[in-house]
């Protein structure tokens, strides 16, 4: 294993990502306390509680996962485009690393940052409402492989991508529309029967379901299955990056 | 060949496994049968061999569109081969992809950087990429060699295109490679930087480091190399030392300038390979340019006896050698 190369790559990611700080961080929180003013206070002011939670304390680990979902997306998909648009791709595949070793660079500083980043929003969030942490290991847990998961998702994406377009398309078109539809602004029993059904399709659910667990104790569906749903999905990510580099698409003609 | 560098790449292997590497691999580089074929069906490249010696500068030749690329592509791991093998020092550069790049430095055609990052970062960036320990001291003799030091704060963007060129050879001169792939180093840099390009390229060969580049300038590879490679439409078509080369294919003309012009070439002169050029005004001796032939400057002399003794007056004389331009361009049209 080159862990000097893994280090280099994960150093230079974060490192772009401190000289693009305003957006790197300071957008996601600017943007998250406007859901806060919006649907917190304009909004939820009108909303009674939710299962004995506060509607302004409910939607705080939606708008998280929103906030892991889209940046995790973002910053790998970005990461890995970018070296691939400019051509400087071609010293990380001429260099001594394995696929892995790539993937757990760029992957691991897109993790890292919307890792910091959500835990960032919920310490934003704290300002607004108060906060209460059932399972905080737990919260870590699904923080962090959420963050995995999306960020090798990105990676993907990033990948698959030929331009700027596309780089948008699955964001804009995929993952934003799940997450609001995956219950961060409301609990699927508010939904209709129907809605109900429909949305346990959706894999944002399990992930919001079981985040929003490990604050206040209360889940639309089992902890379980919303740790299984993850890891469902991070192993389709992984078979995925894996057969990307198996056969060098789109990276290696 | 080469069993210096064979040696050397022993301390890192096992005996069974050096005596392998020492029988199997003469050459630092030893391509076999190399094919690329892309899903189109384009061959890009087709069964190539070539070896490339330790130590040497090689200059691989070639039109647009021959495969130079390619090859080098290959080999640096950028591009999967369809069919063949390599094998760097002894390393299969599939099976054994880590042995064979920590050998290699690539500096690639196109002018491709992180433009935010500075110079010293980026070139930090490509040692530690090669999984080397930092050394700071390593990195500024790099820099300095490539008059890159004062530079070494500056964001890539604000470098001008020969300086961006430079850090790019700084880059993968970074992890201390004993192979380096220069691709077209001097496109579009200006004459004062090509020199300057040159000097760095033969202090490395003096350090023992085997340099492989492509060019499609005829006089980078005169200049340059010790053996040259010519490729042309995916195939090689040569490979020479660049002396015997110029020996073997470079011809020497003899031009007469005449006083008066002849209508044919005289009878007593028609056993010498004479003819007659700028409507009879000159008259031109075609020859090996080879030194060593001896019969040369003595049927000059012949030549110039034989002439005066046929009544034949000229003017003036010179003589012309044929570049390397001409040889390639005559090797690549043959081959088409």
């Amino acid at each position: 294993m080159n862990f000097r190369a893994v280090g280099t790559i994960y150093h230079f990611e974060l490192a772009r990502a401190w000289r693009t700080l305003l957006q790197s961080l300071v957008s996601p929180v600017i943007s998250t306390s406007l859901y806060f003013v919006v649907f917190g206070a304009a909004i939820g002011s009108r909303i009674q509680e939710v299962e004995g939670v506060s509607y302004g304390a409910f939607i705080v680990p939606g708008l998280i996962m929103l906030m892991l979902l889209t940046q995790s997306v973002s910053n790998a998909s970005f990461g890995i485009f970018f070296p691939k648009f400019t051509g400087t791709i071609y010293e990380v595949l001429s260099a001594p690393v394995s696929y892995l070793e790539i993937v757990l660079g760029y992957v691991g500083a897109a993790a890292t940052k919307s890792l910091i980043l959500g835990l960032i929003i919920l310490v934003t969030a704290s300002f607004f409402v108060p906060l209460r942490i059932d399972h905080p290991f737990w919260m870590l847990l699904f923080l962090a492989l959420t963050a995995l998961t999306f960020s090798l998702l990105g990676f993907i994406i990033g990948i698959w991508a030929e331009g700027f377009e596309k780089l948008q398309l699955v964001p804009l078109l995929i993952i934003t529309p799940l997450t609001f539809l995956g219950g961060s602004f409301y609990s699927i029993d508010m939904l209709p029967p129907v809605w109900q059904t429909v949305t346990l399709f959706n894999p944002v659910v399990y992930l919001v379901s079981g985040f929003r667990w490990s604050f206040y104790g209360i889940s639309d569906v089992s902890v379980g299955a919303s740790l299984l749903m993850i890891l469902v999905f991070l192993g389709l990510c992984l078979a995925l990056v894996g057969w990307i580099f198996k056969t060098g698409y789109n990276i290696k003609p | 060949m080469s069993h210096d560098i064979a040696d050397a790449t022993a301390t890192e292997t096992r005996p069974a496994e050096r005596a392998h590497t020492l029988q199997a691999t003469p050459s630092v580089i030893a391509v076999q049968g190399l094919t690329k074929r892309y899903a189109s069906g384009f061959e890009a490249l087709k069964r190539i061999d070539l070896d490339i010696q330790h130590g040497e500068i090689f200059a691989l030749l070639g039109p647009n569109g021959a495969g130079k690329t390619t090859l080098i592509s290959i080999i640096c791991g950028l591009v999967n081969a369809s069919d063949g093998q390599v094998r760097v020092n002894g390393h299969d550069i599939v099976t054994d992809y880590r042995a064979a790049r920590a050998q290699i430095g690539l500096v690639p055609q196109e002018l491709t950087s992180d433009a935010f990052a500075t110079v010293w970062n980026t070139v930090s960036f490509s040692r530690g990429l090669f999984g080397k320990r930092a050394d700071s001291a390593h990195i500024e003799r790099v820099l300095r060699s490539l008059s890159l030091w004062d530079k070494r704060r500056n964001k890539m963007i604000t470098l001008s295109g020969g300086m961006k060129r430079r850090v790019l050879i700084a880059k993968a001169l970074a992890h201390e490679p004993q192979i380096l792939f220069l691709d077209e180093p001097t496109a579009g840099v200006d004459v004062e930087l090509r020199r300057d390009m040159w000097d760095v390229v033969r202090s490395l060969r003096d350090q023992g480091v085997t340099v492989i580049l492509t060019t499609h300038y005829i006089e980078e590879a005169e200049e340059m190399a010790d053996r040259i490679g010519v490729i042309n439409d995916g195939e090689i078509v040569l490979v020479e030392e660049k002396a015997a080369l110029m020996r073997q294919l470079g011809r020497k003309q003899l031009r007469l300038d005449l006083q008066t012009p002849l209508a044919s070439i005289p009878e007593t002169l028609a056993h010498y390979p004479l003819s007659l050029a700028d409507d009879g005004h000159v008259l031109v001796y075609t020859y090996a340019a080879s030194p060593d032939e001896h019969s040369t400057p003595a049927s000059i002399s012949a030549l110039l006896n034989d002439i005066e003794a046929a009544g034949v007056r000229f003017k003036d004389l010179h003589t012309e050698q044929s570049s390397l331009e001409e040889i390639f361009v005559n090797l690549v049209r043959k081959d088409a």
